[in-house]
């Protein structure tokens, strides 16, 4: 299972390369002929209306959910055994708060998948989980109970489990929800420091937000439109539908909209 | 009191009962935790009232009725984890539906059995005073059973508790986990029945494991805990169904309740510094 990774460090190298994904539930089609592309190094904010896919998307990617149609790979394997270089952040709204677990062991789940069944965790799993708790200045509260934490540090503690799997590939769902603007505007900082070595992609349905920090954006409803750039076209929009909703109700962003020419530093 | 205490741990039936007590809330402490942090309450009010058709079963056929209450809790038990993971229909009403099955098969099965059912009362409500030092040997090594499994299994217990998806993101067998967790719940659930019978089953399960959820915050340590009051609610409602002529197994759980309402009280006045009740004293004193 511990094969070297380092091999995989070629820039420009696919991360996840799907091709005319169909998927969805029972009777409901909720991604149509997704085609889609993730290089290493890449931080791609994808943007949606609630219910255009995004969730579903990141469920077929961790191999929660099978695909109706279509080829997903990651790292040129198949989800079962790609999903090894995937760490996850899901979205935590729903959270019981008398769970009686600290912080450090959340954060050593993480390490689950390195150790099987009937594997005490090493010291190495331990050393693993410090550095990834440290790396999201939480080591220090490693002792308090979940429950305790505010919404950003629950959600910094999540990263750092998804940290402590050693990804090659962090999928981050709406990881701002439920977190101060401020603490938000850390975590993106955090964000982007790890993306020195990992390739991210977070959906959101706040493009504002998103836009701002990302290298490209992608639109997701039903349908997926991504260029590999930071520009959203009008057809983008359209065709995406409920994104214009939001760029309308937060107000324009300059960084989204081509040739505007007067980027100021206010984001 | 004292000479009257030491007078009745002369009695066997009482030494029994006293063991077989601290011997069940040994396991009811370790299952019912998983049960109240996995929010599976109600399935393992199912379980329970599922085993009751193996009881009916074994009085008809005429074999051991608790051999048949293993079986049909198991059965109950896996086949509720089945269809909770597997199917998208409403959960709790396919397992309410099999809950009043269970019921339902056991009273009938009963019905057709001819002659005297002297005990049958005791699988419903408890009959802690008259286990029988071989089913004392029984809870034991069921209790050893259960711990060596929890121990084997402890991360992955914690682990599908806790965030199933990411559980299988990191491909724990999380369906086999839980079905284990099942069967121990199964297999709990029919030891407790000799103590409180298993209508009130559901009560010894999640009470214990409840108090200690609001003073611990570590999974380990509310095992314990859960273990400890279980055996301190089953001692003291055992002398007092004793001293007072009650129903052991009634009295048992209302000690329990009592337990449970306290703790709750204790937990509002003394630990919660927290904004809130803050905010209740500012109110009080303005008022």
């Amino acid at each position: 299972m511990d094969q070297d990774r380092s091999d995989l460090g070629t820039p420009g190298r696919k991360a996840i390369s799907i091709h005319n994904l169909w998927a969805g539930y029972d009777n409901e089609i909720v991604l149509r002929d997704i085609d889609f592309t993730v290089y290493e190094g890449d931080f791609i904010g994808l943007v949606g209306p609630n219910g255009g896919g995004k969730t579903t998307l990141f469920r077929v990617l961790l191999g929660l959910l099978p695909p109706m149609r279509g080829v997903v790979e990651i790292f040129g394997e198949p989800i079962r055994k790609g999903r090894q270089y995937v760490g996850y952040v899901p979205q935590s709204v729903e959270f019981d708060r008398e769970f009686p677990i600290d912080v450090w062991n959340v954060a050593q789940m993480g390490r689950l998948g390195h150790r099987g069944l009937f594997h005490r965790f090493t010291d190495e799993d331990r050393k693993v989980v410090a550095e990834a708790l440290r790396k999201v200045d939480m080591f220090d509260l490693r002792d308090r109970p979940i429950g305790e934490l505010s919404g950003g540090q629950r959600q910094r503690v999540y990263i750092a489990r998804a940290l402590a799997t050693e990804p090659k590939i962090l999928l981050l769902d709406e990881p701002m929800a439920n977190v101060d603007p401020q603490m938000s505007s850390t975590i993106y900082e955090l964000l982007k420091e790890l993306n020195d070595q990992i390739t991210i992609v977070m959906v959101s349905h706040d493009m504002t937000a998103i836009s701002s920090h990302v290298k490209s954006v992608g639109c997701i409803n039903r349908q997926l439109f991504y260029h590999g750039g930071k520009e959203i076209s009008p057809e983008m929009m359209e065709a995406s539908y409920g994104c214009p909703v939001d760029l309308i109700a937060h107000g324009i962003p300059h960084r989204v909209f081509p040739d505007h020419h007067h980027e100021e530093g206010t984001s | 009191m004292i000479e009257e205490i030491v007078q009745a741990l002369q009695l066997g039936f009482m030494r029994n009962a006293l063991m077989a007590g601290v011997l069940v809330s040994i396991a009811c402490g370790i299952i019912g935790t998983f049960i109240v942090i996995k929010r599976i309450v109600f399935i393992s009010g199912g379980v329970a009232h599922a085993a009751y058709g193996g009881i009916g079963l074994g009085y008809f056929l005429g074999f051991n009725p608790v051999l048949g209450a293993i079986v049909f809790s198991v059965v109950a038990a896996l086949g509720m984890g089945l269809v909770q993971r597997r199917t998208r229909e409403r959960v709790d009403t396919v397992i309410g539906v099999l809950w009043a099955i269970g019921m339902a098969t056991g009273i009938i099965l009963v019905d057709l059995t001819e002659g005297y059912k002297a005990d049958l009362m005791s699988y419903l409500f408890g009959s802690i005073l008259t286990v029988p030092t071989r089913d004392l040997l029984i809870m034991l090594a069921l209790d050893v059973v259960i711990g060596i499994l929890v121990a084997l299994f402890y991360k992955e217990l914690l682990a599908i508790s806790f965030d199933e998806t990411f559980a299988s993101v990191e491909n724990v067998p999380v369906d086999t986990i839980y079905l284990i967790l099942m069967c121990m719940i199964a297999l709990t659930v029919v030891m407790m029945m000799r103590v409180v019978g298993l209508i009130m089953v559901i009560a010894m399960l999640t009470v214990p494991a409840a108090i200690s959820s609001q003073f611990v915050t570590d999974l380990k340590r509310m095992m314990v805990w859960a273990s400890v009051l279980g055996m301190t609610f089953t001692t003291t409602g055992l002398w007092l169904s004793y001293f007072l002529n009650l129903t052991s197994g009634a009295t048992i759980i209302l000690v329990s309740g009592v337990g449970y309402l306290l703790a709750l009280g204790v937990k509002r006045t003394f630990f919660q510094g927290s904004a809130e009740s803050e905010i209740g004293e500012l109110a009080a004193e303005a008022g």
